[in-house]
């Protein structure tokens, strides 16, 4: 009892400092043990959360296993009424506008990265990254709206129509200009994930030891070359892991893709034609599941969707450590 | 000297950079012009005091839904932030072997899980149970959506508290969990509501895990185990109506929410001035 006391002074503290004396301690490491056991019990809830999210999802999800098992996955047929339930259409909805949106936001963030942690003005860095954090900072809603009454138009009445004529002869850029669509979709998740990738790529750029830019510059490189061949080279790996982190979001974004993908179940080859991911069928649908297996469909989406961005996650939280940076950047 | 082509090469890659952090910040600049030109003239007291109209009606406000969200964003912070900085606190000072490590790893996870998930998740815990959608249901989605930002970043602020301050302390005598409440965690206070209010702003905006848990509602909520306004759902629900006047009051909705986040993004960075500043 008294031995365990003592251990627990010295554990605690995180210090290593020499035990208390054990007699004089007695009365008062009753607090600290009821204090310690408060703190891992805190610790103890996150690992309780996650652990009952995945056997909640498990367990919700078991109705449509059981139904359906893995032909779920390769079924496109969505039929509330029937109840056949294939998720198909929203498991390539769902890739294919967050592709887009990297195709879009790669350049750009790692850009944007590029410029704020090597290229530009001293001055200029921190009130642009600090914008930068705002642009992150703004509501899945508000995109949304704006994507209905902005984006939207905008592709229906210039962009689709121009695009249509000049590379309308790939099946990529036919059929009407709705606006509304993948191609919206595509748009408006870059302009989401593209702050998370620059904001964890500078977090990796800033964290290429200085030695490597001094090596470079002093056999005679521009800023540029010493980006390239020393910098980049170096922080490659973290800037993968921030492209996939950027990729995580993208996948589990709803409501903005939900507003603007147009919502319906099909697998269509056209980025002008409208689609629907995993996220948006279960915002658009669960309140409105009429059957035991129509719910549990839905919950094995949620689930599948889970799975994915675990995994993708996990990939890019280990590349981003392998270069040292601190994943400090990547708090939503 | 450098070639000249080389030396044109830096000045384009330098432009070109610059462009692209350009087009990063366009949308923020373009989306807030947007919200003030169409949001700006519906922005007035009827807004912030007024429920909405019926169908057909103009004018109206979203009172219940602001007054919701403060509801939701509050409960979610009485749930999420104590066991937060508790397990920032624990992930910091506890010398367990394995535990610590694996908290830390599935708090990281836990931040990755799509909000949308959470909904289902919170939907399944709380909504199934008790048999209806309701305010509670929606604070504990928000909260496993703040715990696991309020966890690490109270974790990494815990850690830049010097131990030269708890070694002076025990050896007065304190009693460690005295030290932690009165000398680590205030000397850590600035950090950990730098954090506290990132996730306020993060979860403030969530649409998402609220649609079905606390799912709306447009009147006045009467009691917290019922559906609940939140100032999203309602601009959603205006967003994609089909009635103008929702439309206006949608990106007055949007004006509203963008300020309420923004403030409190800008008062995190203003908390951490000073002290922590170039610390990480």
């Amino acid at each position: 009892m008294a031995s365990s006391a003592v251990h627990g002074v010295g554990t605690a503290a995180g210090l290593s400092l020499p035990p208390a004396v054990p007699t004089r301690a007695a009365h008062r490491n009753l607090g600290d043990r009821l204090f310690r056991l408060l703190l891992r019990a805190a610790g103890a809830t996150v690992l309780l959360l996650v652990v009952g999210l995945a056997v909640e999802m498990i367990v919700g999800a078991m109705p449509a296993l059981r139904a359906f098992g893995w032909r779920f996955l390769v079924t496109s047929v969505w039929d509330p009424v029937a109840e056949h339930f294939g998720a198909v259409p929203f498991v390539y909805g769902t890739l294919l506008s967050s592709l887009l949106a990297l195709l879009i936001a790669v350049p750009l963030g790692v850009g944007a990265a590029i410029y704020l942690a090597e290229l530009a003005p001293g001055w200029v860095r921190p009130p642009v990254a600090f914008l930068v954090e705002l642009v992150a900072a703004v509501p899945s809603v508000v995109y949304g709206l704006w994507g209905i009454f902005v984006l939207a138009p905008l592709l229906r009445t210039w962009v689709q129509p121009a695009l249509g004529k000049t590379l309308g002869f790939l099946p990529l850029f036919q059929g009407p200009p709705y606006g509304v669509g993948m191609l919206a979709a595509g748009i408006v998740l870059a302009i989401m994930v593209v702050p998370f990738i620059t904001a964890v790529s500078r977090e990796v750029l800033l964290a290429v030891p200085n030695s490597q830019r001094e090596a470079a510059l002093a056999l005679g490189a521009t800023r540029w070359e010493t980006t390239r061949l020393a910098v980049l080279r170096y922080g490659r790996s973290g800037i993968i892991g921030a492209i996939l982190l950027g990729l995580g979001r993208a996948l589990g974004e709803t409501m903005a893709v939900t507003m603007v993908i147009g919502n319906r179940p099909e697998v269509a080859l056209s980025l002008f034609a409208p689609g629907y991911t995993m996220a948006s069928v279960i915002a658009n649908e669960f309140t409105e599941a009429t059957s035991d297996l129509y719910l549990s469909a839905l919950i094995e989406i949620g689930l599948l969707l889970l799975v994915v961005t675990v995994a993708v996650n996990a990939l890019a939280r280990l590349l981003v450590w392998s270069v040292g940076g601190a994943v400090k950047a990547v708090r939503e | 000297m450098k070639p000249a082509g080389r030396r044109v090469v830096n000045v384009i890659m330098a432009w070109l950079t610059a462009l692209a952090a350009g087009a990063v910040i366009l949308p923020l600049l373009m989306i807030f012009g947007f919200l003030l030109f169409q949001g700006a003239s519906a922005v007035n007291v009827d807004f912030y005091t007024h429920l909405p109209k019926p169908v057909g009606e103009d004018g109206g406000g979203m009172a219940n839904a602001i007054v919701g969200s403060l509801v939701l964003v509050g409960m979610a912070a009485g749930i999420g932030l104590p066991i937060g900085i508790l397990g920032g606190v624990y992930l910091a000072e506890s010398r367990d072997r394995r535990l610590p490590w694996v908290v830390r790893f599935l708090a990281d996870v836990l931040n990755g899980v799509p909000s949308i998930v959470v909904g289902i998740f919170a939907y399944t815990l709380v909504v199934l149970p008790m048999r209806r959608f309701s305010a509670f249901a929606g604070a504990v989605a928000l909260a496993v959506i703040m715990l696991p930002i309020v966890v690490r970043t109270s974790e990494e602020i815990v850690r830049l508290v010097p131990s030269s301050l708890r070694e002076a302390a025990l050896a007065l005598g304190i009693p460690e969990w005295k030290v932690v409440l009165r000398v680590v965690l205030p000397t850590a206070r600035a950090g950990i509501i730098t954090g506290v209010m990132v996730a306020v702003a993060r979860v403030a905006g969530e649409t998402a895990p609220l649609l079905f848990t606390a799912f709306g509602n447009r009147f006045w909520h009467q009691r917290l185990d019922q559906p609940i306004a939140a100032l999203p759902l309602q601009i959603l629900a205006y967003a994609i109506a089909p009635y103008d006047d929702w439309h206006r009051q949608a990106w007055a909705g949007a004006l509203v929410l963008i300020g309420m986040v923004f403030v409190v993004s800008l008062a995190a960075r203003l908390a951490t001035r000073g002290r922590f500043s170039g610390v990480r």
